[in-house]
């Protein structure tokens, strides 16, 4: 029984067999329409998400599954102080996969520890969001077509942005991989993804606070909301949160094949005009991201198509 | 200063100056009955200064807090006044229920029946990890 808790629990090898699954189901979606037939996955939600939690229930029902599940602490037994060990043992006994999101970071590996069925990590706190990657991943290559020399731009938050952990842990095991990192000195990379990531991977990166700047260079800019929620004061987050806005007018001196990703939902960090743009792939992130879940369920599930 | 030998017990020697009370915290030497001398700042040739830490009784010490903390220290194992056996420290590759993860947001912050455990990810630079959350170990 294998879980998903860290992109780095997937080999290079299981990635590349994960997109080569989603670019089949893409081509081919009525050989999956019901090979999950009699399964059950079980959507574990301690905390709001629309398109994590709608993602995996589509994902599931594309494949002939079925979904159950709560979205809300409050309508689940944490509210009566059960712990997650628990939940995931009681859950094991209704459902054959769970696909759990959490607000304390470590919380999906403490699940995993203790359910009898696969536990993919649907986001624990500010740690990791492994399947937001899958989508990434899969984004970047059905508009790059490679994982390689590939100069890729992180902006916003990312200090409690676990989507850009992830991708950054993603993206350091190939080669000609260029980072830069754009943020205010409050919202910098943690300094343990720096060391063990960039660093140990030898991954030559910077970290610049001007978005205009940067932009030129790119070839993909991972665009991240700076996220209410991660703050425990209400003053930090009202004087960042309007730090970088991307726009029609800052696009206009980047590559004509840059490709715009944000995990959403986005609050105002993304001009509403750049949808528009050819270069604006974050609404088809959103739709790799069901894909790559589908391929996912299938494999933690060991169903050969 | 003098400090009496002990009898059956332990000493725990060339400890990093300083490190000796984190040492007495951690294993708990404080809860104990027996008699236990805390020396700091012992003069030594190899390392200049250093602690040492004397238990007069024969018990089971947990070697890998001792690892954790400070890998360079000696422990000799007295009997009848006499070293009997001097034992290896290594870096432990997991530590279960020594020090607790400081991160607010991490699982163990709010279960409290969850053992915070630490794992060794980088050998050379002597770096643990909180299991869940990945935050550095701090003593």
């Amino acid at each position: 029984m294998r879980s998903l808790i860290d992109i780095l629990d997937l080999s290079v090898a299981e990635l590349d067999e994960l997109i080569a699954t989603a670019c089949d189901i893409i081509d081919h979606p009525d050989k999956y329409a019901h090979v999950c037939a009699g399964k059950k996955l079980a959507t574990l939600f301690f905390e709001p998400s629309t398109r994590t939690r709608l993602s995996f229930e589509a994902a599931m029902y594309e494949l002939g599954g079925n979904v159950l599940g709560f979205a809300g602490a409050q309508s689940s037994s944490a509210a009566k102080g059960e712990s997650v060990a628990d939940t995931a043992k009681t859950v094991s006994c209704y459902a054959d996969i769970i696909a759990m999101r959490h607000p304390k970071e470590g919380a999906a590996l403490v699940a995993a520890l203790n359910a009898s069925i696969p536990v993919i990590n649907a986001g624990d706190g500010g740690h990791c969001h492994p399947t937001q990657t899958l989508a990434d991943l899969l984004t970047i290559w059905r508009e790059k077509g490679r994982f390689d020399n590939l100069t890729v731009g992180l902006c916003g938050d990312l200090k409690f942005g676990r989507t850009v952990h992830s991708l950054v842990g993603a993206l350091s095991r190939y080669t000609g991989i260029r980072v830069v990192l754009i943020s205010p000195d409050e919202l910098k990379l943690p300094d343990y993804v720096k060391e063990d990531v960039l660093n140990k991977n030898g991954i030559p990166y910077e970290e610049v606070s001007d978005l205009e700047a940067a932009i030129p260079k790119l070839d993909i800019l991972y665009m991240t909301r700076v996220q209410r929620e991660r703050f425990f004061n209400e003053e930090d987050y009202l004087r960042l949160k309007d730090s970088y806005i991307l726009d029609i007018k800052k696009l206009q001196n980047a590559k004509s094949d840059l490709c715009v990703m944000h995990p959403l939902p986005r609050v105002n960090e993304i001009s509403v005009a750049v949808d528009d743009d050819p270069r604006a792939c974050y609404f088809k992130q959103v739709l790799y991201g069901k894909y790559m879940r589908m391929a996912l369920i299938l494999k933690l599930l060991g169903i050969q198509v | 200063m003098k400090i009496d030998a002990i009898k059956n017990g332990i000493v725990i020697d060339h400890i990093t100056a300083g490190r000796g009370k984190d040492i007495d915290r951690l294993l708990g030497l404080d809860r104990l009955d027996c008699t236990v001398a805390l020396i700091k700042n012992v003069g030594s040739k190899k390392m200049g200064r250093k602690d040492i830490i004397k238990i007069d009784a024969a018990i089971e010490i947990d070697l890998d807090v001792l690892g954790f903390i400070d890998p360079g220290v000696t422990v000799n194992v007295i009997r009848d006044e006499k070293t009997v056996e001097k034992k290896s420290i290594q870096l432990p590759e997991r530590l279960t229920g020594v020090i607790k993860c400081k991160n607010p947001r991490c699982i163990t912050s709010c279960e409290q029946e969850l053992a915070h455990v630490f794992t060794l990810t980088d050998r050379d630079s002597r770096v643990y990890r909180c299991l869940y959350c990945e935050s550095k170990a701090d003593i």
